[in-house]
């Protein structure tokens, strides 16, 4: 019989608090086929290792059982340690008595009956397990970047330049992202597209990027290294391979259009680039406001663009890609100032959020950087910011901290003062959070220096009075409730993922966390990786953050995909479907319950035989067998019966 | 006061991370399941199901991805077809079919999770324990 060891952690005090793990040592010691087991503080750190793989020797065992944290943690690491002792990795199984046992329970009694219940269930498993080598699958070294903010260029730069190919895939027709509407950046005030352009156009030039811009994601297939992509190019009406972008089609275009891009502060014309450095920096025409498309008459931009570019029969292209890794990039958007009922629900005039007041701000903004209030073009002599506008609210709105509005906050009352030298900047503010490097030196420059009034406390009403824009709020400080009559009101409004991220998560069958933002395989240490192999994450669609963090993430994100580039094959998990040939009755239901196409009738042998570089061991088509001459390496009805009884505490 | 085993199989790609973040947020909910980890709620057989509650079983518990998002494409409608199936066969082996649950909880709803286990272990408690002709002869 096999000789199995069995391994309890401690994990510290967050096993051994709530579960006895002497005990549960014990009590593995008596089920049939333990041959050794031992409890240990930290199983994971090196001599917890050593332990393990000395006692593999010593003992003579053919398996090991780790009962500790999820196997989503530190499976590899004890596979890895088993190896090293000699053990086939898939000798190997993970007891999680930690996320599903003591972090969960509080009477000791019974989670350490629990916990012995669950290294039980694993020793089934265990006593059956074979032995397998994994299966080698080929490697597309090309990359897919979703998403062209500064976070997707970072990426798409870092794995270009390291030589591999990138196709990076953007909605709007332009990339460049939040990043491209910033005036200047916090805490060197550096002007954000001074930093961002040469980005955007390295992108666009660098001879290892396929930029598709004005395109979205719209089928993904596959697995880690071998993925099929399905692009939409949006129809653009304008042949860009023609276009020079010279700009006279949007001269002429008689529509107006709100620029999404100055946050409705501004108009373009139905044929438009967003701003004026984009990449590509072609235009596109918005088909709901064309006035051709709308009335069947115009086609002015058609008539002045002497080369032809103007195509109004486009459709719409799709085009397909094979990829090994993806990184999602897509960003964040802000909760829509009418979300706020309080704050008047987006009626008030002269109540922007913090991104349109960015583009009040910016030299290419609607303003050319002058601060005009958008109601009557007036210079706002007071004027008030209001942090948190949906964030640390989890009664209403966000429960979490949208983490840049304080330092973007005192960045736009000191920018303010620096472009109105008489006007008063106050910030109504919960808590200053200034965790970052240069920091906390910015906002305490901003509050001795420059005399912006900080009021500790949250605003409880925005209205509008004459043509003032009133805010009532409380300054818990001195606890007096505090009436301003402004002329403008900011509200940093909470950051949130964006709407289309819930849609793209489906198409790519990735987690999202309880906030919609993209969730991380482990929030300290696999941040930049989905818990899905090969799907990569970069920037604010994993959560907030501000660009210093966005890069390093992306770059990080970039680095994993690179060293995943560098090797020769991919090792897929070998634990799929297999038959036993003499039991199959070749009914074929297997064939229709596959959703890879890896089961296939062998004409010659009469039986339905498993392709195993397709089949991804989801098992559908072993639990459809009604011979019950499919199954699952690894997990064997055999397995799972005994398992189902060791769970119930028979034997 | 009676203790119900409740037998739980789970996807690992959400329910079961499901329930390790009900672990990392620390919520409490009742110890009463042990949970065995598929790599999709497809793997469950019907077959599965009966032999738990022949071997003492009070409840089984089936978490897979909610409808559109199964890691496997579809691996939970064939999951919900065949609990479905089987929940017509329930009544003839004298097992009510409130004793089977199927529940679809994300990797996102650690909650979710906890409070299943929680009302589930209530609803069976209310029932009492799961009396089977095999298991009573047996005795």
């Amino acid at each position: 019989m096999k000789r199995i060891g069995v391994f309890v952690c401690h994990c510290g005090i967050n096993i051994a608090e709530t579960v006895d793990v002497k005990r549960v040592a014990e009590e593995s010691m008596k089920m049939d086929g333990v041959a050794y087991a031992q409890d240990y503080i930290y199983m994971c750190s090196e001599p917890g290792q050593t332990l393990v793989r000395e006692k593999i020797v010593e003992e003579k065992l053919d398996a090991i059982i780790i009962a500790a944290c999820s196997p989503n943690l530190h499976e590899s690491t004890f596979r890895a340690a088993a190896e090293e002792a000699g053990l086939n990795p898939w000798q190997c199984e993970i007891a999680n008595i930690r996320e599903q046992c003591s972090w969960v329970h509080s009477d000791r009694e019974k989670a350490t009956s629990k916990a012995i219940h669950i290294v039980a269930t694993i020793v089934q498993k265990t006593r059956l397990n074979e032995s397998l080598e994994p299966i080698p699958v080929s490697i597309t070294k090309k990359a897919l970047v979703i998403g062209g903010g500064i976070a997707g260029i970072q990426a798409s730069l870092d794995i270009a330049d390291s030589g591999y190919k990138v196709i990076l895939v953007e909605k709007d027709s332009s990339i460049g992202g939040h990043m491209a509407q910033l005036s200047e950046t916090f805490p060197t005030l550096d002007c954000s597209q001074c930093i961002l352009t040469p980005k955007m156009v390295a992108a666009g030039k660098h001879p290892n990027i396929e930029l598709m811009t004005y395109s979205e994601i719209e089928e993904v297939s596959g697995y880690v290294g071998n993925f099929k992509v399905k692009i939409r190019r949006k129809a653009s009406f304008v042949d860009w391979s023609k276009c020079n972008g010279c700009g006279l089609c949007m001269e002429k275009c008689p529509a107006k259009v709100s620029s999404a891009f100055d946050r409705e502060l501004a108009t373009h014309g139905a044929i438009y680039v967003p701003f004026p450095q984009a990449v590509p920096n072609k235009p596109v025409i918005d088909k709901d406001s064309c006035i051709y498309f709308k009335t069947g008459k115009c086609r002015l931009c058609e008539k002045v663009c002497e080369i032809g570019a103007i195509n109004f029969e486009q459709e719409d292209q799709f085009v397909e890609e094979e990829v090994g890794a993806i990184i999602v990039a897509t960003g964040f958007e802000t909760l829509p100032v009418a979300d706020l009922a309080e704050y008047g629900a987006g009626d008030v005039p002269d109540l922007i959020d913090g991104l349109a007041f960015e583009r009040l701000l910016s030299a290419s903004g609607p303003t050319v950087g002058e601060v005009r209030r958008p109601s009557d073009g007036k210079v706002p002599k007071e004027i008030v910011f209001v942090q948190c506008a949906g964030s640390r609210d989890p009664e209403r709105y966000k429960p979490y901290c949208s983490k840049i509005c304080c330092m973007y906050t005192t960045k736009h009352a000191l920018l303010y003062k620096h472009r109105v030298h008489d006007g008063q900047p106050y910030i109504f503010y919960i808590d200053i959070r200034t965790g970052g490097k240069g920091y906390e030196e910015f906002y305490h420059n901003a509050e001795e220096e420059e005399n912006i009034i900080y009021l500790r406390g949250k605003v409880a009403k925005i209205f509008r009075d004459g043509d003032k824009t009133v805010v009532w709020g409380t300054d818990t400080l001195t606890g007096r409730n505090i009436e301003i009559a402004a002329d403008l009101v900011v509200l940093a409004t909470a950051v949130v993922p964006k709407d289309s991220t819930a849609e793209l998560v489906k198409k790519l069958r990735i987690q999202t966390g309880p906030n919609g933002f993209l969730a991380e395989a482990h929030p300290k240490l696999r941040p930049v990786e989905s818990i899905n192999s090969g799907f990569f994450l970069a920037g604010a669609a994993q959560g907030p953050k501000d660009i210093p963090e966005t890069v390093a993430q992306a770059s990080g994100a970039a680095c994993k995909v690179i060293s995943l580039f560098s090797r020769d094959h991919l090792e897929q998990d070998p634990a799929v479907a297999w038959v036993d040939e003499d039991l199959c009755g070749s009914c074929r239901i297997c064939i229709s319950v596959c959703p890879y196409d890896a089961r296939e009738y062998d004409e010659e042998k009469e039986i339905v035989i498993v392709n195993e570089a397709l089949c991804e061991g989801c098992g559908s088509c072993v639990a459809a067998c009604a011979c019950g001459a499919t199954q699952q390496r690894n997990l064997s009805d055999s397995q799972i019966k005994s398992m189902v009884t060791a769970s119930l505490g028979g034997v | 006061m009676f203790e119900p085993k409740i037998v739980c199989f789970l996807c690992k790609w959400c329910t079961s991370a499901g329930a390790d973040l009900a672990g990392t947020s620390r919520l409490k909910y009742r110890p009463n399941g042990v949970n065995i980890r598929f790599m999709c709620s497809s793997r469950v057989d019907p077959e599965h199901i009966l032999w738990a509650f022949h071997e003492g079983a009070d409840g089984v518990l089936i978490g897979g991805c909610h409808p559109g998002d199964c890691h496997y494409e579809d691996g939970n409608y064939k999951t919900q077809a065949r609990v479905s199936l089987l929940n017509r066969l329930l009544d003839d082996f004298g097992i009510d079919t409130r004793r089977l649950r199927l529940e679809w909880i994300s990797a996102a709803e650690g909650a979710k999770f906890a409070n299943v286990m929680n009302d589930f272990t209530e609803e069976l408690r209310s029932k009492g324990p799961l009396k089977l002709a095999v298991r009573e002869m047996a005795k």
